[in-house]
């Protein structure tokens, strides 16, 4: 029986995957024929400008079509879709032959929009489950070894040593003391959608890590924070843990190892703070997303006060092929102290947006163009936000750097999440930077001075820039707001919005005249 | 909207959500949820399920974009303003969509049919720009097809 593919991702939906889906579906039905398909809703490749992306099963693999429309499909099957005839003008050949995506490295996202997200059958076929199954047979000590063998850091942007976090809670308190992990899925950065694909594409990847993240440090428990503006990523998650829990891989007495491991899945309430860690565990609580200072280290004295592993939706979801193949295999990808691979979303004004996995190393250059494809106007590209909201804005004297965390913050700028957003030759900058200040009025926690009061200060002091009011004095009023900002906040929220303020005034100062 | 009703659906979720640890936020979601509002004089009623100040509860609320205290309209219209949207033509995108309503963000019609809400990031950013109408996601829209989207739902209005 042919199967075929037809992505449930969020990106696919929005485009218009659930009409073609229902079109398909109705033509097969009037045709008694036909009907001896299996539709299979998968994730996405994260080919995104291909979405929606319709994949047929042949003997010599999936045959790909896209971007699909549903006024498409009675053509498509006219022309042997069934069948993966390749005649079609939207044909794109075998999915694994596509450049951009037979080029990645894919190790986190190994599995996105090859499976069927919640068949979990599907998954153990593609190795899933294989890391946790090694987990159980090791020591604590030796799981959390792996991780740091790994050289694995936090994807969420801090890039902590993932294994040193783990060896700390592990270490923390004494035996039998309650412990948590804490998965933090409330990916609000603009450019960045990995954390949603892979929840959405690959739901079991996140549950086993998680799961081994657990033996590792000795907690029972796992919360992961989901942002509420993801709301199919909840549903998958949802069924996703009761299959898990069904089938003995998550739960009491895991594969017979004696260990126990619950996950519950929390929604924030759009609030963009709550995805700083200490915010995110104060929203875990039921209190106000305000940051913590610290010490104490959430790792000491964490969620409800207990020592609490917070690590990303990427983080984790790169524990089980770690396990599954090895440290080794893992750290041999990569350059420098940056191992492994990254999850780099392509975002904004780009030909070809999408996700592009790869070992750190490969240049914005090449991302922008050999993956992006230039910009989608058609314009010459003109700066890019690399890192998110707090990221810095590089021009083109800069796109060769090798993204690495190291040759990042050599150019003063960060990875973060590994979004990229860029931008065309249409872009005003002045208003870039202030729009950076303005969002950070709108989502501070309001709990320290600097980013509460001087983001509001900074939104008028660069309007004053822009009307040329007292210039020189203004901008270096402006300087020194940011230097306050960047030296005296809480977290990261106050302390990095001047990075895209500062970057936007330095490599693109006539913008604001 | 009878308060007995309100009543109910505020014990719904206290009883469905009590035992969770850290159970306010899982409480007002279901309360939202359900009423589209969490009624200001409710505050108090979950405060004391909880053990908790009416200040407390009152903070949660206000600090949070997704908890609101009064009703918004029939239609809730969300427009993403992040970057990558930015990029794609997106303050167009927002210019357009107020005038169509007449609205600014975070204001509702005078008829009550559709509230104007900014977003930031839909996590769509590689079909920017987005936008987000009642529970479905839009991407790669135009001016042209956001107005005719709301063409549609100000029709279907009239309808009823």
């Amino acid at each position: 029986m042919p199967r075929i593919y037809i992505p449930q991702d969020s990106s696919a939906i929005s485009v218009g995957a659930d009409a073609v889906a229902d079109r398909l579906v109705e033509k097969l039905e009037v045709n008694p024929s036909n009907k001896k398909v299996e539709l299979v809703r998968n994730g996405s490749r994260g080919l995104f400008w291909l979405e929606p992306m319709i994949e047929v099963e042949t003997d010599a693999g999936r045959v790909a079509y896209g971007p699909v429309r549903a006024d498409d499909v009675d053509s498509l099957i006219e022309q042997g879709l069934l069948e993966g005839k390749q005649d079609h003008p939207l044909c794109l050949g075998l999915t694994e032959d596509i450049p951009y995506l037979k080029s990645q490295q894919r190790l986190t996202f190994r599995r996105a929009g090859l499976i069927d997200p919640l068949s979990i059958t599907d998954y153990q076929a593609h190795d899933g489950f294989k890391g946790l199954k090694r987990a159980i047979t090791m020591s604590c000590k030796a799981c959390v070894d792996e991780v740091k063998d790994s050289g694995l850091r936090g994807r969420g942007g801090a890039a902590f040593p993932t294994g040193i976090k783990w060896q700390t809670v592990l270490d923390a308190g004494t035996a039998g003391d309650q412990k948590y992990i804490a998965c933090n899925a409330d990916e609000g950065d603009s450019g960045t959608f990995a954390d949603r694909l892979q929840m959405e594409a690959d739901p079991f990847a996140l549950i086993e890590g998680m799961v081994i993240a657990g033996i590792s440090v000795g907690a029972d428990m796992g919360y992961i924070y989901l942002r509420e503006e993801y709301p199919h990523a909840h549903a998958i998650l949802e069924q996703a843990i009761a299959i898990a829990s069904s089938s003995n891989f998550l739960g009491q007495d895991i594969l017979g190892s004696g260990k126990n491991f619950y996950i519950e899945v929390r929604l924030g309430a759009k609030a963009y703070i709550c995805g700083e860690e200490t915010s995110m565990l104060e929203s875990l609580e039921g209190k106000r997303g305000e940051v913590r200072a610290k010490p104490p280290l959430p790792a000491l004295e964490g969620l409800f006060g207990k020592p609490t592993v917070v690590n990303n939706v990427l983080s984790l979801s790169s524990v089980p092929i770690i396990f599954a193949e090895g440290a080794d295999y893992y750290k041999n990808f990569g350059m420098g102290k940056s191992r492994g691979t990254m999850p780099f979303q392509l975002a904004g004004n780009l030909k070809r947006p999408g996700l592009v996995e790869l070992g750190f190393g490969v240049t914005l250059h090449s991302l922008l163009y050999d993956y992006g494809g230039g910009s989608a106007t058609g314009r010459p590209l003109r700066a890019v936000q690399v890192g998110g909201p707090l990221g810095t804005y590089l021009p083109e004297s800069q796109w060769q750097v090798e993204m690495d965390y190291e040759q990042l913050a050599a150019i003063k700028g960060v990875l973060g999440h590994g979004g990229l957003v860029a931008f065309d030759d249409t872009v005003d900058m002045s208003q870039q930077a202030r729009f950076s200040m303005e969002f950070c009025a709108l989502e501070s926690c309001g709990k320290c001075t600097p980013c509460r009061i001087g983001s509001v200060r900074g939104v008028e002091v660069i309007d004053k820039i822009c009307a040329n009011e007292n210039r020189e004095s203004n901008l270096d009023l402006l300087n020194s707001l940011c230097d306050t900002m960047e030296n005296a906040s809480l977290c990261a929220m106050g302390g990095m919005t001047p990075f895209p303020v500062r970057s936007a005034l330095e490599y693109f100062g006539d913008d604001f005249k | 909207m009878s308060n007995s009703k309100n009543i109910d659906a505020v014990n719904a979720a206290i009883d469905a959500n009590h035992h969770l640890k850290g159970a306010l936020l899982p409480i007002l979601h279901q309360v939202q949820k359900s009423l589209g509002h969490i009624p200001a004089d409710q505050v108090g009623v979950i405060a004391k399920a909880l053990n908790l100040s009416r200040a407390e509860v009152h903070g949660v609320i206000s600090f949070y974009h997704s908890f609101t205290t009064s009703p918004h309209g029939s239609n809730v219209i969300e427009v993403c303003r992040a970057e990558s949207c930015q990029a794609m033509g997106g303050r167009e995108i927002e210019a357009t969509v107020k005038n169509a309503l007449g609205v600014n963000f975070e204001e509702t019609t005078e008829c009550g049919g559709f509230t104007l809400e900014p977003v930031y990031c839909l996590g769509n950013c590689a079909c920017s720009p987005a936008v987000k109408i009642n529970s479905q996601i839009y991407g790669r829209v135009t001016s042209d097809s956001v107005v005719s989207l709301i063409d549609d739902l100000k029709q279907t209005r009239g309808q009823k």
